[in-house]
């Protein structure tokens, strides 16, 4: 099998404020986060030769970009993978890239979620709706990831209140580093005992222990990496990408627990080996994970090898994982903060790795960060579609 | 000989202390004692699936050459329930379902007609079952009086239980309880009317006629199970039959409140639990006439003792907290809807497709490395071996939760559900919703069952499908 270590530069990122943009269509989104990503890599519209466009709930084809970019009758193609919707879009640009068939490229993740007048997310699939069959039965999606929780906590001997104590210091953390971002949805800091005591959305979550619902677009210029040079001083090249995609073992399978999603560590080895990162824990800078719920965060963690099995809460008490920890996570908010406009997130996660290794975050800039991860996980622990991408200078 | 091989009840699990009703409406009528309550997702059509599937208990169900359901609150006007209660049952295809409605009498009407059919020879084993939930106006004593509840008997000839002795029967159009196609409510005439026109005059006649038949006297009986519409009404008319007090068969009015078509069936079953060897029982259902039907059991009624019947269910309960519950569970509010989407409309072709899995609850055991999947799987999740599989049935398996959450954001009428990781002690896992749950009493590890309810009503369609409850008893 190849690799596609450090055959792809990213050249340009773009990334719109994230939030209930009720004055802003989805064309508006497109516009603004592709012309930042054209300045920031310094190239004309016309430059680009291929797009991929993500999005889960927001239209169909390659349209989507096209018509509110003019885009000169170049190939367009609609990405959908859930909430590895944007990073499969940048992964379906960059191996077209690695390909050799272009060589400037543009990624464009977005959604507009807040038009519907819901609460939550719309539709959530169950496994015999997707058959046709008795419909939705109801469930939404924080109770699907609940069902971490609950087994989490069993697993492992926490109590309802251990367990919440310890998923509740994941939003306070990603609650702190998200006030300090100008574009993130949710920019106030809440205490532990705010989180503790809000309403349940789905026993034993909490509302701050979801993440936000949110309007928004991210984008990468993409380029071959023997061309990056030509564009800036500090690209960033793309050291791994890679997708699992579950078989349907949590909702069939007894040897499921409920602690633990195969994607993430299937994706996570493979980007590893990519990588030719061996410690995870020592090698990676920081992380962008996908923090839907504040319990899908703590088990990504061990997913990841970033702290070993059933042992997190040890590093989240630690600080392991704050903008002054070992390995911080989140550190532009995280969707808990910065929100979830889903095809987006995946390029937004992109977008804080890039500008952290570029040294442009301001107070919120971690020390000299080398190697920077952004994982998704979409669709349900049971049975999903995760996403690991590493990119470093 | 024909007759009773095996029974079985449904009792709901909720009840409602009838001080309640008078509570929320100070009412000048109060009443004594509680009623049964059918939990939202449960309709008649559910409970007479829980009744049927009590009453199978230990019997083979591919035996079964016919179904029928007697109910005057079918979900459907045209289309079959006891198809779907059939199909749910995974019963055989080639064997007679039936509805019978449109009297309070249709229970023993459907039991009538299965014993003529045993008798004839067109089947060997017919699951009659019948069961009600009957709404009548608020404030008014049959709110008091109506409780939900099912019942059900195998007829056949072979291995039979109780012998059908006999019958008579007597059909009389009568105006005293009834509910127009454009009625959500039960409608009454006059009190006095209904008793002494109607019931204390055509019950005493239908029943003399049965003992003159078969040349039987009141003594002659342990039990008269008999269907009543207000609770004094039944004694009145077993006076008039000079059938002592102690040989009615308490009409569960303190306990269930009256639930209608099932009750002759309910009260037989109640009463053939006491019942021994060489008793007689006089099940009497009533409306637009009456059936006056003659039993005996024999001693293979020591072999059906195995049931939830009605004394277990009875027993079984959790009083429900106040009337406000029930006005919802019985939709007769509005309630302000979530701020979450539609649901999706069924595909009527996908479920029929998929209706063994869907409706009987049956995934798929590999042949290679025998493990249990819900629901089938072509490719096996464990060995990945193709098409090596058989049909396994999930429904009557006992399980424990793995994991679970309380979900405020669902879409249902009435928040929270539970979602459950079920995994079955013979292998198997199924994700469903847990229903008849205190959500302050379910844990990780938690013993479970299955049960057949309604799940929710979209584009005239009413889905089916199963859930888990904490195992009853």
């Amino acid at each position: 099998m190849g690799s596609i270590k450090d055959k792809v530069a990213i050249v340009g990122m773009g990334c719109t404020k994230f939030g209930e943009l009720w004055d802003k269509g989805q064309d508006d989104l497109i516009v603004e986060a592709a012309l930042e990503a054209y300045e920031d890599a310094g190239i004309e519209q016309k430059d680009i030769e291929a797009a991929w466009v993500g999005t889960m709930f927001s239209g169909d084809t390659g349209r989507l970009l096209s018509e509110p970019l003019k885009l000169n009758y170049i190939p367009v193609t609609r990405v959908e993978n859930m909430c590895a919707t944007g990073s499969d879009a940048m992964r379906n640009a960059a191996y077209a890239v690695a390909a050799g068939v272009y060589d400037l490229v543009l990624a464009l993740g977005f959604d507009k979620l807040k038009d519907t007048g819901w609460m939550g997310l719309g539709k959530v699939p169950f496994p015999s709706e997707s058959r046709g069959l008795i419909g939705s039965q109801g469930m939404s999606g924080p109770s699907a990831f609940a069902l971490l929780a609950t087994a989490y906590f069993a697993k492992y001997g926490l109590s309802p209140e251990e367990g919440k104590r310890m998923i509740g210091m994941i939003s306070v953390k990603s609650h702190r580093n998200g006030a300090k971002h100008p574009k993130a949805h949710l920019r106030r800091e809440v205490t532990l005992e705010q989180v503790l005591n809000a309403p349940i959305i789905a026993w034993p979550l909490g509302l701050f222990d979801c993440c936000g619902v949110t309007d928004g677009a991210a984008s990468a210029i993409l380029c071959r990496a023997d061309m990056a040079k030509n564009f800036r001083d500090d690209p960033v090249y793309i050291k791994a990408l890679q997708i699992s995609v579950g078989q349907n073992q949590g909702w069939c399978r007894t040897d499921f627990e409920f602690t633990s999603v195969y994607e993430t560590v299937a994706a996570a080895k493979r980007a590893y080996a990519e990588a030719d990162i061996k410690t995870p824990r020592e090698e990676i800078s920081m992380a962008q994970v996908h923090d839907c719920f504040s319990i899908t965060e703590a088990i990504i963690m061990e997913d990841l090898e970033f702290s070993p099995r059933g042992k997190v809460k040890d590093d989240i008490d630690a600080g392991f994982f704050e903008m002054t920890g070992g390995l911080p996570c989140q550190t532009d908010g995280g969707l808990k903060s910065f929100g979830h406009p889903i095809g987006a997130s995946g390029l937004r996660m992109m977008y804080e790795c890039y500008k952290q290794l570029q040294g442009k975050c301001g107070e919120r800039q971690l020390k000299d960060p080398k190697l920077g991860l952004t994982h998704n996980l979409g669709g349900f622990p049971a049975t999903a579609t995760v996403s690991c991408c590493i990119a470093g200078l | 000989m024909v007759g009773i091989r095996s029974y079985g009840a449904y009792i709901p699990l909720y009840r409602l202390d009838r001080s309640e009703i008078v509570k929320a409406w100070r009412s000048n009528f109060p009443v004594p004692g509680e009623k049964a309550v059918a939990n939202y997702d449960e309709d008649s059509l559910t409970m007479a699936f829980a009744a049927g599937w009590d009453c199978l208990r230990g019997i083979d169900r591919k035996e079964i050459d016919g179904l029928f359901f007697a109910s005057t609150t079918s979900p459907y006007k045209e289309k079959q329930a006891s198809t779907i209660i059939a199909g749910a049952m995974a019963l055989r295809r080639d064997i007679l379902t039936a509805d019978f409605g449109g009297s309070l009498r249709a229970g023993t009407i459907a039991l009538r007609a299965a014993i003529d059919a045993v008798k004839a020879g067109s089947a060997k084993n017919i699951l009659v079952t019948a069961a009600d939930r009957r709404l009548s106006g608020a404030n008014g004593l049959n709110e008091m009086f109506f409780g939900d509840g099912a019942g059900a008997v195998l007829v056949s000839n072979e291995a039979v239980a109780v012998d059908y002795v006999g019958g008579y029967t007597l059909s009389e159009d009568f105006m005293d309880m009834w509910r127009s196609d454009r009625d959500t409510f039960v409608r009454a005439y006059e009190e006095r009317f209904i008793r002494e026109g109607g019931y204390t005059r055509i019950v005493p006649e239908a029943v003399s006629a049965a003992l003159n038949e078969y040349s039987l006297k009141p003594e002659d009986f342990a039990k008269l199970a008999c269907f009543t519409d207000d609770p004094r009404h039944v004694n009145s008319a077993a006076r008039i039959l000079k059938f002592d007090p102690a040989q009615v068969q308490d009409p569960m009015f303190m306990t269930t409140g009256l639930t209608g078509t099932p009750m002759p069936l309910m009260l037989t079953v109640a009463a053939l639990e006491e019942m021994k060897d060489g008793e007689r029982v006089l099940v009497c259902g009533y409306g637009d006439g009456c059936d006056a039907l003659i039993f005996k059991v024999n001693g293979q009624i020591e072999n059906v003792r195995d049931r939830g019947g009605i004394k277990r269910h009875l027993e079984s309960k959790h009083m429900m907290a106040n009337y406000q519950q029930y006005v919802l569970w019985r939709g007769l509010m509005y309630m302000e809807p979530q701020s979450r989407p539609d649901r999706p409309t069924i595909s009527l072709s996908a479920l029929w497709r998929d209706r063994e899995w869907g409706l009987a609850l049956y995934g798929s055991k590999c042949k290679k490395c025998g493990t249990p999947q819900y629901p089938v799987q072509r490719v096996c999740q464990v060995c990945q071996s193709v098409d090596e599989y058989e049909p396994y049935c999930f429904s009557d398996k006992r399980g424990k939760l793995t994991s679970f959450s309380h979900d405020h954001l669902a879409i249902t009428e009435v928040p929270p559900i539970t979602v459950c990781i079920v995994d079955f002690e013979d292998g198997g896992r199924v994700s469903c919703n847990m229903t008849d749950r205190e959500p302050d009493e379910t844990t990780s590890g938690q013993d479970v069952e299955m049960t057949f309810r309604w799940m929710h009503y979209v584009g005239g369609v009413h889905s089916y499908w199963w859930k888990c409850k904490p195992v009853r008893f």
